[in-house]
């Protein structure tokens, strides 16, 4: 087809309608129902102008993009730990606009991971990197099958993703026991 | 009570947990019956959302049974069937009062740029979520609806996320009778979003992803034509080829920050965080769209940038129309259309995975093994 004015030609609705059950029932003159409402109104069942205020036991991290804290929070896990200092300053320093609130956050769950990885070696439960990565499944549901002879674009990079992902933690743990080594020589020579 | 725990990037594991207690005078405690694994929990499993806090419990999609009220609610009793939409909303503020349940104002201090969500980081407001066998419900009041009577379990479940967000994907591209509508990504989401433009008067519907298995299910579930962009030098090229070189009318990035097609965008987004999500599918959506074409966007992305042609939807001049799905405005139409017979959701759910295996899950999920679409999580003890 030229660059013309005519769109290309469109499929027959009648036909459409006969082939795919329910074709064209949200056409209009049904009301969209997507976005904004055009007039303001509070949901009914919201008996309240303002909601009564969850207690704040222990002090609430919030965005200072906020001008309160809102009535209702979630507590699934507050914040403690150096990787809790780290979360209290992004909160309290940057506002969601800045990279550094966010980049400060995302090394704070790093360093929470961390922290709770070594907690867990001195209880009864470790973790296991292998049933908590559920790589059992790769054995029982056709890990194998599941990747070779098929077009799957995610190959292209399945080869650098355990470097990726593994790597900070070897480097890690290289950096602690090197570190360790180095430690106990000081120790050792000072004592000498 | 047992419920699953984030232990850091791609690991979890099974803990007791003290059951939720009453926080807020509005609160409900549900028992869970069924919850499901989507899609944008990956993202969190992967490390990716900001203030992920080893500890919590992920699991936004969930039905359940009302075991306990707070002394302020009035709409529910203890023993209630309910489906809980996946945002937490308080019905009152300036946003709920226009409709817009997902960007609530009144349920999240950590942020102003996100509403709240069940088990979903504390970006999104700290809740622990429903891949438990109990959770806290907030303004039980208003965000939970009693499942009628005729309602399978399974397609309730759908209800409280990827069916109601891939029916809003397709709503905000403006549909119009014989539109062009392309959709990236064949998960959940994409598969819903496809079969909802029929019903808006789609003339042709066409969904692209590299998995060959969910292509196979957009043929058959969704009724539409299939593009394995991995066949293609260059699915832009296709795209346009398909379309008469002006592009589709609308596209619909239903991937999100975890699409997959280019190895450096992954690569610097997914696996080293430098991105809040792999715009791939979204910058495909805007180059296949035609000129002044509306590009829909419900795939979730983060809160940090992306690397977005924002040059190519600014000349193009493009409307750009995304939000996280107010989902209980859905569900009146979409409870209509499942009872109509015009949708049935849960064809798309291949897995069913007791709590108790979870972290298999996940990886099954993650890794794409065994062709899974949609795994379901059932909390044996409930």
């Amino acid at each position: 087809m030229a660059y013309t004015a005519q769109g290309p030609i469109r499929p027959d609705s009648d036909v459409l309608r006969a082939r795919i059950p329910g074709w064209g029932v949200d056409l209009p003159p049904q009301p969209p129902s997507d976005q904004e409402e055009s007039a303001p109104v509070p949901l009914p069942e919201a008996h309240w102008e303002f909601p009564d205020l969850q207690p704040e036991n222990r002090p609430r991290e919030r965005s200072i993009e906020h001008k309160m804290l809102t009535p209702v929070f979630g507590t699934a896990a507050p914040l403690k730990g150096l990787s809790g200092a780290i979360r209290r300053h992004a909160y309290a320093k940057y506002s969601e606009t800045r990279a550094a609130h966010w980049l400060l956050l995302l090394g704070a769950d790093r360093v929470d991971a961390i922290e709770h990885h070594l907690a867990s070696m001195f209880t009864l439960r470790p973790d296991n990197p292998i049933t908590e990565t559920g790589v059992k499944s790769e054995f029982t549901h056709n890990g194998f099958s599941s990747r070779v002879g098929r077009k799957r674009t995610d190959l292209s990079h399945t080869w650098i993703d355990p470097i990726l992902v593994a790597g900070p933690w070897i480097l890690f743990g290289v950096a602690v026991v090197r570190g360790g080594g180095t430690l106990a020589a000081r120790l050792r020579n000072r004592r000498n | 009570m047992r419920a699953m725990v984030y232990r850091g990037p791609y690991k979890i594991r099974l803990e007791d947990k003290p059951i939720p207690a009453i926080e807020h005078p509005n609160d409900a405690i549900v028992r869970v019956t069924k919850a499901a694994i989507c899609g944008s929990d990956l993202h969190l499993y992967h490390g990716m959302m900001p203030d992920t806090r080893v500890g919590t419990t992920f699991g936004h999609e969930f039905i359940g049974v009302v075991e306990k009220v707070g002394p302020s609610v009035q709409n529910l009793l203890v023993g209630d069937r309910v489906m809980v939409p996946f945002n937490i909303f308080c019905g009152s503020c300036y946003f709920c009062a226009r409709g817009l349940y997902s960007n609530c104002h009144n349920v999240n201090p950590n942020a102003t740029a996100v509403g709240g969500i069940y088990g979903y980081s504390h970006t999104c407001g700290g809740y622990d979520g429903g891949q438990a066998e109990f959770v806290r419900v907030p303004f039980a009041d208003v965000g939970p609806s009693i499942i009628p009577d005729w309602l399978d379990d399974e397609d309730a479940l759908l209800l409280t996320d990827a069916l109601a967000t891939g029916y809003f994907g397709a709503q905000l591209g403006n549909i119009a009778e014989g539109d062009t509508v392309v959709v990236f990504g064949a998960g959940p989401v994409g598969l819903f979003a496809a079969k909802s433009a029929w019903l808006m008067g789609a003339g042709r519907v066409i969904v692209i992803d590299h998995l060959e298995y969910r292509l196979e299910k957009a043929r058959t579930f969704a009724h539409a034509e299939t593009i394995n962009f991995v066949d293609c030098d260059d699915i832009v090229v296709k795209m346009k080829r398909t379309t008469d070189h002006l592009g589709a009318d609308v596209a619909i990035d239903a991937a999100g920050a975890e699409a997959d097609g280019n190895f450096l965008q992954h690569v610097t987004a997914t696996k080293l965080k430098l991105q809040g999500g792999s715009p791939i599918a979204l910058n495909w959506a805007i180059d296949s769209v035609r000129k002044g074409g509306t590009v829909s966007v419900v795939g979730a992305y983060g809160p940090m940038f992306s690397a977005v042609k924002f040059g190519d939807a600014f000349n193009k001049g493009l409307t750009l129309r995304m939000n996280q799905c107010p989902v209980k405005r859905e569900w009146p139409r979409l409870l209509s259309h499942i009872k109509n017979g015009y949708l049935k959701p849960n064809d798309i759910v291949t897995h069913r995975i007791p709590l108790e295996h979870i972290a298999e899950g996940y990886h099954i999920f993650s890794a794409k093994l065994d062709d899974c679409i949609k795994p379901i999580i059932v909390p044996t003890a409930s």
